[in-house]
């Protein structure tokens, strides 16, 4: 890695004592020699092990449960079913007030993907969990289901989620998240070109070292010890409160060392059933993802699919751009209606276009809820805007570097959210490629600065 | 039949934490008797260093080294309020309530230092090293060692600080959706050079030159080692990752890392990394939160540099090889 201090120099202070050095990471050697500890290295005698009866439909109504023979099973110790849960219907971001509660913490009446929890089970080895997990009867009937994001919006489509009523996630500016910049429409009408382009992903898998899990163990006062790769301890202590109906300060979390999360361990899935569980048996219990679980049952990345139709001038400059995003949240919202709307305010790119009008989807389906990961309502759209530059770039006969000189933003430039840019850095960073990648632009190119315009 | 080589660019922007939900981080920062440093956080660290970044910032605040300083993060018993660990916001958010504690502390410091010397607490400075000194007069010093023990021992003071960094949530306006999300951007442009097997469809990215603009780099070799990981993660996402390799069909997927396709050691592209500095204004030290955008730019980087190799373009994702070889048959065809 190289450090180019020659840019930005005047605005930056060096020379300081601690920051800017690279200095040893503190747990590196527990980590690099097998010491460090993790949650799953907590065992504590009389430990039970849960593990989830998972729905093997996409789609289906459940007529009736029967765990009389797998309670029979050597080694159970309790089976837990939604009526064992106190808040069962619950959704994380509802303590940001953005609702509805449309998830189950064990399916109530209905599957809405293939892997949904329906069942716990309780086990003094994992073996025997796994077993008499296998004994739980569910008698389904299978409903239609729907996977592709176009069929769920169109009328008369399957309804994934009765809690929404609609297979989209219903902001307070409607059926999606809207940006509206200048006029979209008298912008293409003065383009030379306009063209229009469908970006498809999808999902994908944070694949984290250690897998999502917890360790819960009563303090024998009433209170509950629960030890967690989760990123965020106190989302899911206070998630966890309500969906156990449990005063927070019968709950305490311990964390802090993860093996990798990307985003996967933002969800409040693990740690409500395990305290739960410990609750109901007074005795510790581990509830650990296996790696087939964190790949198909936890959240992935959402796929999506964006929409994208850009009028350019011949010299270059973009005039108007009209995205459609859509984002598919799976079954259940999670974090995804948070996601989409991220989006809505990066699509224009790091690029000043005048006129700008996007609308962002948050699409339910029957699928694994997808949720947060690395550059969560970002990434797939980069993805399609920069492929999208270079299609322009080259519709007009132009250098796709050179494009991007010419729309780059600069400080002061409005952007579609209605923010002035600031501390803007894209057209240092696309020099400095140009020079490291011997790929070069005009001179004027190389002359331009962040600062402003025409500097 | 032909190995075709080719390269893309992409430039690309990212917003530095969250702030549509409001999203606040606390941070308390105390010394104990013998003036070692405890920062006590709710955030996390996920494997991607917070604990150092968090220790360098609080010493060099406080004025001691880094090792004088130990991180207590992630227990809901002792820590206070952090939202987590998400959202590029660790660095930036702990970091800048890390910075306001770090800071009271410091004052309080100086003070029982000032009893001690007998001089206006603004009259001291640190030296980095440990050691507190009258300014122009540094042969009048004392150790924060001693420092510690006359506040607890002596002056009954609690040499500790109480940090927060909270925004006003912004709530998107209906119609035009005017909003303010996030407090600052990073940047970065890649350039990927790239070969495609026209007779197999298979990729191989041999390059990646990629510039990151990230405020500061507060700890430059753990920068580095999120910049070479988000970079191979980035082509990951190119060429290889997907739980639904057929979506919307839901028939297919991995269960384990012999079916979920990531790139190995001998898949690695040669990676250059540069990071340039501009910092920005509410971050720690100017430091705004690499850790997302830095696996961005390669997506599309690599795919422009496929279509610049075989000349058809793949505009979903991953670009397996059998997608550019059915869009080479088409082209063929066409």
């Amino acid at each position: 890695m190289e450090l180019r201090k020659d840019y930005f120099a005047d605005v930056r202070k060096d020379g300081l004592n601690e920051i800017g050095q690279p200095r040893p990471r503190l747990d590196s050697p527990g980590h690099v020699t097998g010491k460090t500890a993790y949650f799953a290295d907590r065992n504590f005698p009389g430990m039970l092990h849960l593990k989830m009866v998972r729905s093997p439909h996409h789609h289906a109504r459940i007529r009736s449960i029967d765990t009389s023979e797998a309670e029979k099973h050597p080694g159970v110790v309790r089976v837990l079913t939604a009526r064992d849960v106190p808040h069962n219907v619950y959704t994380i971001l509802i303590l940001i007030q953005i609702g509805p509660e449309d998830e189950t913490v064990l399916a109530d009446g209905k599957v809405r993907w293939k892997g949904e929890a329906v069942v716990a089970v309780l086990a003094e080895t994992e073996r025997a969990a796994l077993e008499a997990a296998a004994k739980v009867r569910v008698d389904y009937e299978v409903l239609p289901a729907v996977f592709d994001m176009e069929e769920a919006l169109k009328p008369g489509a399957p309804v994934v989620n009765e809690y929404h009523g609609q297979n989209y996630y219903l902001y307070d500016s409607g059926e999606c998240r809207k940006v509206r910049f200048g006029d979209v429409e008298a912008g293409f009408a003065q383009a030379d070109h306009i063209l229009e382009q469908t970006y498809q992903s999808s999902p994908i898998e944070h694949a984290p070292t250690e897998t999502t899990g917890c360790v819960v163990a009563p303090e024998g006062n009433d209170r509950f010890t629960c030890y967690t790769n989760t990123q965020a301890m106190f989302f899911t202590l206070d998630n966890a409160s309500i969906i156990l109906q449990m005063p927070g300060s019968k709950l305490h979390f311990v964390g802090g060392t993860v093996g990798g999360g990307f985003g996967g361990k933002v969800d409040v899935i693990v740690e409500p059933i395990a305290i739960l569980a410990a609750k109901l048996t007074g005795r510790p219990v581990s509830f650990i993802y296996s790696r087939e679980e964190e790949m198909q049952i936890s959240s992935p990345r959402a796929a999506e699919k964006v929409v994208i139709k850009d009028g350019v001038m011949k010299d270059g400059r973009i005039v108007a751009r009209k995205v459609i995003g859509y984002t598919d949240a799976g079954a259940y919202s999670r974090h995804s209606p948070y996601g989409a709307q991220k989006g809505a305010a990066h699509y224009p790119g790091p690029y000043t276009i005048p006129n700008v009008w996007i609308d962002t989807y948050c699409v339910y389906t029957n699928r694994t809820p997808s949720s947060a990961m690395r550059g969560f309502g970002v990434t797939i759209g980069d993805f399609a805007l920069e492929v999208q530059m270079d299609k322009l770039a080259r519709l007009i006969g132009m250098d796709p570097f050179e494009f991007r000189f010419i729309n780059a933003y600069r400080d002061g430039d409005m952007k579609a959210h209605r923010q002035p840019t600031e501390g803007a850095a894209l057209i240092e960073c696309m020099q400095e490629t140009s020079r490291a990648a011997n790929w070069p632009v005009a001179e004027k190119y190389m002359a331009m600065s962040s600062y402003r315009k025409g500097a | 039949m032909a190995i075709r080589r080719g390269r893309g660019v992409a430039a690309i922007n990212y917003p530095t934490g969250m702030n549509l939900g409001g999203d606040p981080t606390q941070a308390l920062v105390h010394s104990t008797p013998t003036g070692n440093f405890m920062v006590t956080l709710s955030s996390v660290d996920l494997g991607q260093g917070m604990k150092q970044i968090m220790a360098q910032i609080c010493a060099e605040t406080i004025g001691v080294p880094t090792d004088r300083v130990v991180i207590d993060t992630a227990d809901t018993d002792t820590g206070p309020h952090c939202m987590g660990t998400f959202a590029s916001r660790g660095t930036h958010r702990a970091g800048n309530a890390v910075i306001q504690a770090a800071k009271e502390a410091r004052q309080v410091m100086l003070e029982v230092a000032a009893e001690e010397l007998e001089v206006n607490a603004s009259d001291l400075e640190t030296d980095g090293q440990g050691n507190i000194l009258v300014k122009g007069a540094p042969q009048r010093s004392i150790s924060i060692f001693d420092v510690a023990l006359s506040a607890h021992f002596k002056r009954g003071r609690s040499i500790s600080g109480r940090g927060m960094f909270l925004i006003p949530r912004s709530y998107p306006e209906k119609e035009t959706g005017a909003m303010k999300p996030s407090t600052c951007y990073a940047h970065a442009c890649t350039v990927a050079e790239v070969e495609v097997d026209d007779e197999t469809g298979e990729v191989t990215v041999l390059n990646v030159k990629n510039v990151f603009e990230i405020g500061r780099a507060l700890n430059p070799k753990m920068v580095e080692q999120q910049l070479v990981g988000g970079s191979w993660m980035g082509i990951s996402h190119a060429l290889y990752e997907t739980t639904e390799p057929y979506y919307p069909n839901r028939d297919h997927g991995g269960t384990d890392f012999n079916q979920y396709l990531m790139p190995g050691p001998g898949d690695l592209a040669e990676t250059e990394i540069i990071v340039l500095e501009r910092p920005s204004a509410d971050g720690p030290f100017g430091a705004k939160g690499p850790g997302e955008m830095c696996a961005n730019p390669q997506i599309p980087a690599v795919a422009n540099a496929v279509f610049d190799a075989v000349g058809v373009r793949i505009d979903t994702l991953p670009i397996t090889p059998e997608r550019i070889l059915r869009a080479l048959k088409a082209q063929a065809a066409g």
